[in-house]
């Protein structure tokens, strides 16, 4: 079945059912995957999915909802009838509506459509990029984490009263994660990743260069001492601790409580003036762009923090109206409507502020660490008590030198580390989850092992 | 000459599907595949979340699909899909054979598939025997009620959910079986605030193949339990960084053999070149007082077990006795490719990923001492009452949270401190695992890796490690 097919059958089973509203979303994908180990091919992976979450309003107006990936006639009539009854649970607390936006028109961003290289292109680009890695300097033993994948699929969503849209698109993605072995050495790994709208677009060669080079400036490395540092986060780490911290922007995670704003943070000042953080999915440069969220509420450009203070939190079609105010398209289909950012874009305001701009990332001299990449966030971040404790990658540099840091953790507070921005650099860079400039924060605790 | 065998064009979950099975494997053998494993599923699902005093979301679910592999030499290709028709399946076999190129005449032997081993038997009662969403939702509103237990809880959450999957795996080698499994978690938090201190707490508790579980978890038990560590933790310091003995509590502490050195054992790394046992088989990698066993047995543990994902059943594997490597934890690929034998611990999330060599209820073997007697052996250091999530990294370094701890003066359990990581390698830490108590209990959890998220147990006694980095502020 066809979305217009499966829109028509679920009208249909609803009218029998007697529910006279309802609203699904759904996704369909074809995905291909490749890994190499050694010059062959490790495992080649292809899968076809097919996902149907149904939502039915009762005659209390209560919601149900089901998922399943039987998308067949008498699927979507079980997973109505299964949606019916649930809806008898359906949450009394808190209403939920179709997205007063669902039929509002949409942006989608013109990209010419990609055809699937095949298997054998994948494989054979994999194995090229492997040995080139590995060639790329006598260190580099292996590449023992790799793919190379492409996906093409379709995202649906439609209602009741005649929403219906629906885009398709393709996405293919490469990592290379090279592992680097010296004699009486503890192993050094690190990579990169690269996406694209096809694998043809994908620049193998900068995620070779960039993975190999990552991964030997890391040979040489010493325990750092246990202190508080002048810390230089990339782009890539502030991202990561901004989107581990976007509960402070979300309007679900306020109702729920678990968030370190609440419904009075609007204005509110929590970082330093110079920096402006707007949530922009439709990005020219974000390849994983949906033209619109859950429940069918077209994307848009958010400024989330302008000049140091909270400018607006991302709602769903509930959260909004709790907020008297309308959704932003950050919303998540499902029985608990869940609120998500899309892609996160840092900026330095464009007022002068007290910037310490000496401060340069590719210049400065004096001591500083500098936070490549922050790992186990999912362990070391507590979102609600606005704290962190994060393993690292990075270097200490010391009179224009630097050196890898064996082993440490970068710990502190989020408002604190936000208030304590003593420099945004001016050029932003594109990374997988956002753009942003590098930043530097003074007086984080480091904890390592010398 | 099959085709005339036919009986059903689909799979038909509950009937006898051999004949259908048999000419797919046929015809994979047929193409030139050394080896072919069909995994067929069928799930039905259902998760609540009761939030303060209401339920906020039920939400049931239920699919199918099929995960299809093809060996030939050490290369495997595998496709998955939601087409359950015999021409549906037949094009992931010809897809996965054309992923491989496979063009040589060489053609193995199919003998057909043995006797039906049917798991599923006693369990098919178990759908009509899980307790209602009626009862689901009355128990854990009563749960997040007792959580309520002064006005400084300001966010309590009590969720449930039910994973009943039923499986038909069939293999080249003969293999056919089927078997229906029933996962069921339920889970406890609170967030605790006054002015400008908070904390949290949590607690899981999960089982497998015991439909009336929930019913007897204790609920007064686990929201004690939440409310006191949530309370403990609430004025609490941070704690100071710098290398200190500690002692690990028993159940979830086990996390960290885990993560640090379980998956270091699972033959996927051996493959990768990634774990720095490879070649410590018979040889001491851990202090004497340790024995880590793998297994998949236990009755009602969460990872436990009647057939593995590739139709095996699951060993008892001791993977350290006193110290000395004994095994790695492996499935059909990692027996193929790095030697190592099969020991029933194939395992994935769902059709849509291939198998791999994955732990089951993993733990550290109990020893002789109290756990009065680890604390007491140390001046100064750091009690882990509660562990929270880790991670390891691609060279072994691993990081966890520790979610309620206590520093240890002279001998005796002192205040309360917040913000603790355990950063460390498993090779270098589990020599200095020097005491284990006799207090061994398991937890379950979820383990996320090659092969998507499967259920697991971790556990140990109270531990103690003469020296760790403990990160702090």
């Amino acid at each position: 079945m066809n979305s217009r097919e499966i829109t028509t059958q679920i009208s249909k089973a609803a009218d029998f059912l007697n529910l006279k509203k309802w609203d699904y979303g759904a996704s369909f994908s074809n995905d291909y995957s490749v890994q190499v180990d050694k010059g062959e091919a490790k495992q080649l992976k292809a899968s076809q999915k097919q996902i149907l979450t149904i939502r039915v309003w009762n005659q209390s107006n209560l919601v149900g909802i089901t998922t399943t990936s039987d998308i067949s006639e008498s699927g979507i009539k079980k997973a109505l009838k299964q949606a019916n009854i649930a809806s008898d649970f359906g949450n009394k607390n808190e209403s939920t509506e179709f997205s007063p936006l669902a039929k509002d028109p949409i942006k989608v961003k013109e990209v010419k459509k990609r055809n699937p290289v095949g298997i054998k292109k994948l494989l054979t680009l994999l194995r090229e990029a492997e040995v080139k890695l590995v060639e790329s300097h006598e260190s580099i033993k292996s590449v023992p984490y790799n793919g190379l994948s492409e996906s093409f699929f379709e995202r649906v969503y439609a209602n009741s009263e005649g929403a219906f849209r629906s885009y398709s698109k393709s996405q293919a993605a490469l990592y290379l994660y090279a592992r680097a072995e010296e004699k009486n050495k503890k192993p050094r790994s690190s990579g990169s990743v690269k996406l694209g709208y096809g694998a043809d677009d994908i620049d193998i060669e900068s995620c070779i260069k960039e993975a190999s080079n990552k991964t030997i400036s890391h040979l040489n490395y010493s325990s750092i001492k246990t202190d508080k540092y002048l810390i230089c986060f990339s782009p890539e780490s502030f991202l990561t601790i901004i989107n581990a911290f976007s509960s402070m922007f979300n309007a679900r995670s306020i109702i729920d409580g678990v968030s370190l704003s609440n419904e009075n943070s609007i204005g509110e000042e929590i970082s330093t003036e110079a920096l402006n953080i707007y949530d922009d999915g439709l990005h020219e440069k974000n390849i994983s762009s949906s033209p619109f969220d859950g429940e069918g509420t077209p994307t848009k450009r958010l400024c989330l923090i302008n000049r140091g203070r909270i400018e607006n939190f991302i709602h769903s079609e509930s959260t909004a109206r709790i907020f008297k105010t309308t959704p932003t398209g950050h919303a998540g289909l499902g029985s608990k409507v869940s609120v998500s950012p899309d892609w996160i874009v840092v900026e330095k305001s464009e007022e002068n502020f007290d910037l310490k701009t000496s401060l340069d990332h590719s210049t400065y001299e004096g001591e500083f660490v500098y936070i490549e990449e922050l790992n186990a966030i999912h362990a070391g971040v507590r979102a609600s008590q606005g704290s962190f404790s994060l393993p690292f990658d990075g270097w200490i540099y010391k009179n224009g030198k630097k050196i890898s840091i064996e082993s440490a953790t970068v710990a502190g507070d989020i408002k604190y580390l936000l208030k304590n921005i003593v420099n945004i650099e001016s050029s932003q860079e594109v990374t997988t989850s956002g753009i942003s400039p590098h930043i530097w924060v003074d007086e984080l605790s480091i904890t390592g092992d010398a | 000459m099959l085709s005339s065998q036919i009986k059903s064009n689909e799979i038909v979950f509950g009937s006898c599907n051999k004949d259908l099975l048999e000419e797919i494997i046929f015809y994979g053998i047929g193409l030139g595949a050394d080896f072919v494993e069909i995994f067929i599923e069928n799930t039905d699902n259902s998760s609540v979340l009761a939030e303060e005093d209401f339920i906020t979301s039920v939400s049931p679910s239920f699919g199918r699909g099929a995960g299809i592999r093809i060996f030939k030499g050490q290369k495997d290709g595998f496709v998955s899909t939601n087409d359950l028709t015999k021409h549906g399946l037949m094009k992931s076999v010809s897809q996965a054979i054309e992923m491989l190129d496979i063009t040589d005449n060489k053609r193995e032997v199919f003998n057909g598939l043995n006797k039906h081993r049917d798991y599923s038997l006693s369990k098919k009662k178990w759908i009509n025997e899980v307790p209602t969403i009626h009862e689901i939702s009355e128990k854990l509103l009563v749960s997040t009620k007792s959580l309520k237990k002064n006005n400084k809880i300001i966010t309590r959450k009590g969720s449930y959910s039910r994973n009943l999957q039923e499986v038909i795996i069939a293999s080249s080698d003969g293999t056919y079986v089927s078997d229906i499994r029933l996962h069921q978690t339920v889970g406890l938090n609170v967030i605790a605030s006054d002015s400008q201190y908070r904390s949290s707490g949590s607690r899981r508790f999960g089982s497998s193949g015991m439909p009336n579980e929930f019913r007897l978890w204790d609920h007064e038990k686990a929201a004690n339990d939440v409310f006191e560590s949530s309370m403990n933790m609430l004025y609490a310091d941070y704690v100071d960084a710098g290398q200190m003995p500690v002692v690990l509590a028993n159940k979830f502490g086990g996390v960290i053999f885990h993560e640090a050195c379980g998956h270091l054992l699972e033959t996927t790394q051996i493959e990768r070149g990634t774990t720095p046992f490879e070649n410590k088989l018979n040889e001491k990698i851990a202090h004497e007082s340790v024995t880590a066993i793998d297994e998949g047995i236990s009755e009602g543990s969460f990872g436990s077990l009647s057939v593995d994902d590739e139709g095996m059943e699951p060993e008892k594997s001791v993977l350290i006795k006193d110290g000395i490597l004994k095994k790695f934890i492996s499935d059909r690929a990692g027996e193929l490719r790095t030697g190592h034998k099969r020991t029933g611990s194939g395992r994935r999330q769902n059709y849509s990923f291939a198998a791999a060599s994955r732990m089951r209820n993993t733990y550290i073997a109990k020893g002789e001492h109290s756990k009065e007697d680890l604390i007491n052996s140390i001046s100064e250091g750091l009690y882990c009452k509660s562990m929270g999530g880790g991670s390891v990294g691609a060279t072994g370094q691993f990081n966890f949270a520790v979610e309620e701890g206590y520093l240890i003066k002279n001998g005796k359990l002192t205040s309360p401190v917040k913000g603790a990581t355990l950063i460390g390698e498993a090779k270098e830490v589990m020599p200095k695992i020097s005491m284990c108590g006799n207090d061994l209990e398991l937890a379950p959890g979820f383990c996320g890796s090659i092969s998507g998220s499967v259920n697991v147990t971790v556990g140990q006694p109270h531990i103690k490690v003469d020296s760790i980095t403990v990160g702090g502020r």
